[in-house]
């Protein structure tokens, strides 16, 4: 038996058991805080900074997906402020790289756009950064596309947690950190990658796609693999 | 420094003292920390020690020591009996120096050293200049391992925490967290495996106190941690070291090994039932993993980046164990705290800021160096009378403290108290002490600049508005410093600069923004020749925008 905790978001009443996140309980709510690393099936690692809130009585920002609830706090996750930081955020991945929907295989069917529609992100006033980056698609079914990669990371777990290949990784640092197959060798070349897949399914953008999927035709959702983690850690903990 | 480390080379034998107390007449000590050492001092040891073979003086002693202070004027060479000093010292200064020695009588006292040595107050660095860094001897002739001793033979870990929370020591890494607070959340969090690491990652621009304390007095940095495990239960210890220091990593190295052949680390350590131990493993050049948590994944083997906190290491740290992490300074002030008691140590200082600060002087000022001062010391104290003053006379103009995240403070500040409080007020930070002093000659947003390309080359790539924004802000500068950005720009930036404050994970990236807010709160004039009058009144970037027209 956990502990339930009743407490606020945005001034709506919520209940939610010990040891859940501010993001969890939100979603059960249907208050929609955003999220782009965020992905319910894998271990949160609070790097894209978007679902951000405030907490009453905290001179600091929070991430909503890796702050567990507590009795009584009060959690403001929409307001102009945080919106506005928000829009930010999701222009700095704009200007990062080179994300050109009319030509993404992703089109119609990615968060980064669907996020950008929400904060009504209609133009970028930081300057680009939009470096020319390398595709790799040795790999006889998917390829990875780094000028749409917006380092969620959600590749390198799902590969690691779910599927336990850990194929992929992170090489580098800060602008020029990139994901890498094995150690950095091509794609195509890697003993570990078991072809499953599910770096692509859960990949929110169109960096890594299904070969010969054709623009705007690179739908994401078949993702029946997410719950499994979850359902381990229930099984353990009963 | 391809020389290095000192362990590879040919080292001096002391030689046997031949006076009736077996003490000698007279002492030469060459300062062999990384800077003198870099000037050849290791040479001027040599050639002492040959001539004064040679000429049969065995009743003079000639020792390694670890930093002497004052960098600029190295390499150094002491008279410990007279604190006679010599500046610069080259191979053929040596007849100088036994022409001195000889000289020296048994009545000698050491006679006053200026202002930047009396001026000082010594507790971190009591021993630095005074030991042979890879000496217990020499340690424990000082009054080392007492304070362990009393500590493991008659006080309880609670009597411990209680002392050092007593002391009012704060961590000398940057934020300054009470210690005595850590170490009984640490003591008090669940769990029978706990970890003591120490934090020699300094990485800031500019500072190098920890690197000196390492390569001076690393047996005090050991004996302070071991009192730590037992303070908060602990037997197993990791000091973090940057790679970049390999005199300091080869004399802790010497230090743990010789304190393990004593019995001052291992099991059973002082003959008394508790265990300790130390490893050290070395950081491949990442500043982030100065990040508590970027340097515990980094200790795992893991990739070096900081993860959200809380859980905080002090409850799930090292392999999800609690975990004790302190800064080489703060360990270092442990066993005199514990030799002459909290009351001692409290009295220095001022506010909530209490005992000593190792700050190095660096940049535009007369005495490069390292120096000990109590908190609450002003920035003149500090510039003027021991840094003897700005080079070549020139006006000062600003004082950067606190690293990437810290700021630039103005001569209108220079009668502050430095302590925690008064320098984040004006906008600074004390962070691990550095003190980079400017003056006519340095642009402000060249600073800025400068340090926001330390930023953007040193994020981890972990979120985005650290691994984005900081490189934003550093284009922007850039423009404004060519002078071809606009107000918009100046505007642009103060807005980015806010929300990398505000959304980043960590300290590096919360921190980034502050040189530019710092020199926009004082120097804002400079930012707004660069972009209306497109002219850089220090002379120091190079505009490309087209003049204009007066």
């Amino acid at each position: 038996m956990s502990t339930v905790f009743t407490f606020r978001i945005d001034g709506k009443d919520v209940a939610g058991s010990e040891g859940q996140t501010v993001m969890e309980v939100a979603e059960e709510n249907g208050i929609d805080i955003p999220g782009l690393c965020h992905l319910e099936g894998i271990h949160d690692r609070g790097a894209c900074r978007l679902c951000m809130v405030e907490i009453a009585g905290s001179p600091k920002l929070a991430a909503a997906c890796v702050t567990k609830i507590t009795e009584g706090m009060d959690v403001t996750a929409h307001s102009e402020k945080l919106q506005e930081y928000r829009r930010t955020v999701t222009e700095m991945l704009f200007v990062e790289r080179n994300h050109v929907c009319a030509v993404c295989v992703a089109n119609d069917h990615c968060e980064l756009q669907d996020l950008a529609a929400d904060l009504e992100l209609t133009h970028f006033d930081l300057p680009l950064i939009s470096p020319k980056l390398d595709i790799d698609a040795s790999h006889r079914l998917f390829a990875i596309d780094h000028n749409r990669c917006i380092l969620c990371l959600r590749c390198v777990r799902v590969c690691d947690e779910i599927e336990g290949a850990h194929t992929w990784d992170v090489m580098h640092r800060g602008l020029e950190t990139r994901v890498q197959t094995d150690m950095g060798i091509p794609w195509g070349e890697s003993t570990t990658c078991t072809s499953c897949g599910k770096c692509v399914q859960v990949c929110p953008t169109g960096a890594l796609f299904e070969k010969g999927r054709a623009v705007a035709s690179g739908s994401k959702h078949q993702r029946p693999f997410l719950p499994w983690l979850k359902t381990v850690e229930e099984e353990r903990g009963r | 420094m391809s020389e290095m480390p000192a362990a590879a080379r040919p080292t001096h034998r002391r030689a046997t003292i031949e006076t009736a107390d077996g003490q000698p007449r007279a002492s030469a000590y060459v300062c062999e920390a990384a800077s003198c050492m870099s000037a050849q001092s290791h040479d001027i040891t040599l050639r002492l020690g040959e001539r004064i073979a040679a000429l049969g003086m065995t009743d003079v002693n000639i020792k390694r020591v670890g930093c002497l202070g004052l960098c600029a004027a190295g390499p150094l060479v002491e008279i410990a009996e007279t604190a006679e000093l010599f500046e610069r010292v080259k191979p053929d200064d040596v007849e100088a120096i036994v022409k001195a020695l000889k000289k020296v009588k048994p009545t000698d006292t050491r006679r006053p050293q200026g202002p930047f040595f009396e001026k000082q107050l010594r507790v971190v660095t009591e021993n630095m200049g005074r030991i042979d860094p890879e000496s217990l001897e020499d340690y424990v002739g000082r009054g080392g391992y007492e304070a362990l001793k009393r500590v493991l033979s008659d006080m309880t870990s609670t009597e411990v925490r209680d002392v050092i929370t007593r002391s009012g020591l704060r961590g000398r890494g940057g934020a300054g967290y009470p210690v005595g607070l850590k170490w009984t959340t640490v003591a008090k969090a669940e769990g029978t495996q706990k970890y003591v690491v120490c934090n020699a990652d300094e990485g800031d621009p500019g500072a190098f106190m920890d690197r000196s304390v390492l390569e001076s007095d690393p047996f005090r940095v050991l004996e302070g941690m071991t009192i730590a495990a037992f303070a908060v239960h602990a037997n197993e210890g990791y000091i973090y070291c940057r790679a970049e220091y390999p005199l300091a990593v080869s004399r802790l190295r010497t230090a743990i090994r010789l304190a393990q052949r004593a019995g001052f680390l291992g099991s059973g350590i002082a003959d008394t039932n508790f265990n300790f131990d130390v490893q050290i493993r070395l950081g491949a050049g990442a500043f982030v993993c100065g990040e508590e948590t970027a340097l515990i994944a980094s200790i795992e083997g893991r990739r070096g980046t900081p993860r959200p906190r809380p859980p905080y290491p002090a409850v799930q740290g090292l392999w999800d164990r609690p975990t004790l992490l302190n800064n080489v300074e703060s360990y270092a002030n442990v066993p005199t705290i514990l030799n002459k008691g909290a009351e001692w140590y409290s009295e220095f200082g001022i506010g909530k800021s209490k005992g000593t600060k190792v700050f190095a002087l660096a940049g535009r000022i007369v005495n490069t160096g390292l120096i000990e001062v109590p908190m609450g010391t002003t920035l003149r104290e500090i510039v003027f009378d021991i840094g003897g003053g700005i080079i070549d006379g020139r006006p000062f103009k600003a004082v950067q403290t606190g690293g990437p995240s810290g700021g630039c403070i103005p001569a209108q500040f220079l009668d502050m108290p430095v302590s925690y409080e008064s320098l984040i007020e004006v906008g600074s930070f004390m962070g691990s002490g550095g003190l980079i002093v400017m003056d006519d000659t340095s642009c402000m947003v060249d600073v800025a600049k400068y340090f926001m390309d330390f930023c953007r080359d040193e994020s981890c790539g972990k979120c985005v508005p650290c691994r984005v924004g900081t490189t934003e802000l550093y284009m922007i500068l850039d423009l404004i410093s060519r002078g071809e950005a606009t107000l918009d720009d100046l505007a642009q930036l103060e807005r980015l600069a806010g929300i990398i404050q505000k959304t980043s994970l960590c300290g590096l990236g919360q921190g980034a923004p502050n040189p530019i807010f710092s020199t926009l709160r004082y120097f804002r004039d400079e930012y707004m020749a660069h972009i209306v009058d497109k002219t850089c009144p220090a002379g120091v970037c190079t505009i490309t925008a087209p003049e204009v027209m007066a």
